[in-house]
């Protein structure tokens, strides 16, 4: 009698969990990652001659909470049609019941991978600020991600921002015709199976149901975390969002190093407004917390700082630099004149 | 604010106040109104031919490199005519053309666009 290795019988597990796409459009490349609910799968589409990325859900039950919950994030996606929003192209139904989607395939690094290599202070944050971009999108059409942290993020090979994985997105104003179809909160959540999650992913907390913890700790909200669905709404977001600044600014290994403390003081003043317990001393809105890191980046005052005279000075130091050291120079070689020519 | 504009301003008023601080060498006290007025034309021209240089290259340090030159080549030309005080007069001269050649490379608008027409 023959024994196969762990490795072989993995193997064999794995090509026995290949979704078999016989009959649809596209033909399966390679595994790329396990999100919410699903694995996603690179995959070819014949037809358009294109690469895609492939969401297929991990159970076979075309009628089940999950299946609907998959294509109500398929749809989720299909309304936010928006740069920093990866592009759902496609959704059906396998063979083997198992529903599906497609969208773009984004050939990038996470954000949290990508980051290691921008050392600029200002280029991490006009990358944020492009993540407020996508996330106050999402807001005006009334959806909320729910699970915003730097593995969410994709940062294309142009620099393109993409917000990823709207599994847990919550639809707060739903098109009357389609929200009598689902449950009244609206609510996506990540398949239970977090044995098989990914790292990352099993960071992720879901339990479904009133009373329901979704997100990721250290990203979620006090809201989020307390089950408390019924108070969670666009500033849960922007909770996540601070943190989300917060991990971009935390990195010692910028370049600019030199950066005092105080100059730094303004942008946690900011994540700390941003992150506020209270949801109603957060930022009333995604693009009031990114203007206010644009104002920070322009080098003007934030309103989450109050600034001493020291702060001030340093700051307008720092936003006129040039023109206050050429003001310097020229008062200095004047004073130089009347010291030594003076006649 | 369009560059060109920038520079004439900047030019005259930077030219001016350099020709004010004259006031503080007693020697030419004396002769203050003319040295204002030369100076005023001074960073005038400096800040018109600065302005036309920032509208045609946009770099900043191009900019700089050029209000030097102009700012010391025009204070070279004055100091000639006066007969001295060189350092007196080049020195400012050139830092004032470098303050016209930052400025108008940085906060200078583009000019206005002309008015087109649509063809159909």
């Amino acid at each position: 009698m023959k024994f196969l290795s762990d490795k072989t019988v993995d193997r064999l597990r794995q090509n026995a969990t290949l979704p078999d796409l016989f009959g649809t459009r596209y033909r399966l490349l390679e595994r790329v990652a396990r999100g919410g609910m699903g694995v996603v799968y690179a995959a070819h589409d014949e037809m358009l001659d294109r690469r895609v990325a492939l969401k297929v859900l991990d159970v076979p039950a075309a009628d089940g909470d999950f299946a609907r919950r998959l294509n109500r994030e398929a749809r989720v996606l299909a309304r936010l049609e928006h740069p920093g929003i990866v592009p759902v192209h496609d959704v059906g139904t396998l063979s083997d019941g198992r529903v599906f989607y497609t969208m773009k395939f984004v050939e990038g690094q996470r954000l949290d991978k990508h980051i290691e290599t921008v050392t600029s202070l200002p280029e991490r944050l006009r990358l944020f600020t492009r993540i407020c971009d996508a996330v106050a999108f999402a807001h005006a059409r009334g959806v909320l991600h729910r699970d915003l942290k730097p593995a969410n993020v994709m940062v294309g090979p142009f620099g393109e921002v993409l917000v990823m994985d709207w599994g847990l997105a919550k639809i707060l104003r739903e098109p009357p015709a389609e929200a009598s179809e689902d449950d009244p909160e609206a609510t996506i959540v990540h398949s239970p199976k977090t044995s098989e999650r990914t790292a990352d992913s099993t960071q992720a907390t879901q339990i479904t149901g009133q009373g329901t913890v979704l997100g990721t700790p250290g990203y979620m909200s006090p809201e989020q975390a307390r089950g408390d669905i019924a108070h969670v709404n666009e500033r849960s977001d922007i909770f996540s969002l601070g943190a989300l600044l917060r991990f971009l600014c935390a990195p010692v290994a910028l370049a600019n190093a030199n950066s005092p403390r105080r100059r730094e003081k303004a942008l946690e003043a900011i994540c700390a407004k941003a992150t506020e317990h209270d949801p109603a001393q957060r930022y009333a809105s995604v693009s009031d917390l990114s203007s206010e890191v644009s104002r920070y980046l322009d080098g003007l005052p934030v309103s989450a700082q109050k600034e001493s005279l020291l702060d001030k000075a340093v700051r307008l130091y720092r936003r006129y630099t040039v023109p206050i050291l050429l003001i310097a120079a020229y008062l200095i070689v004047r004073t130089l004149i009347l010291i030594f020519f003076h006649r | 604010m369009n560059k060109v504009l920038l520079g004439l301003l900047l030019g005259t008023v930077l030219g001016a106040i350099d020709g004010l601080s004259a006031w503080l060498t007693p020697a030419v006290r004396a002769q203050i109104v003319g040295i204002v007025v030369g100076s005023t034309i001074k960073g005038l021209i400096a800040g018109v031919a600065i302005g036309f240089f920032a509208r045609k290259v946009h770099s900043l340090a191009l900019g700089i490199l050029f209000g030097l030159a102009v700012g010391f080549v025009l204070a070279f030309i004055v100091a000639y005519m006066q007969h001295g005080y060189y350092p007196e007069i080049i020195l400012p001269g050139s830092i004032v053309g470098i303050i016209v050649g930052y400025a108008t490379q940085r906060y200078g608008g583009p000019s206005a666009a002309p008015a087109t027409t649509p063809t159909r």
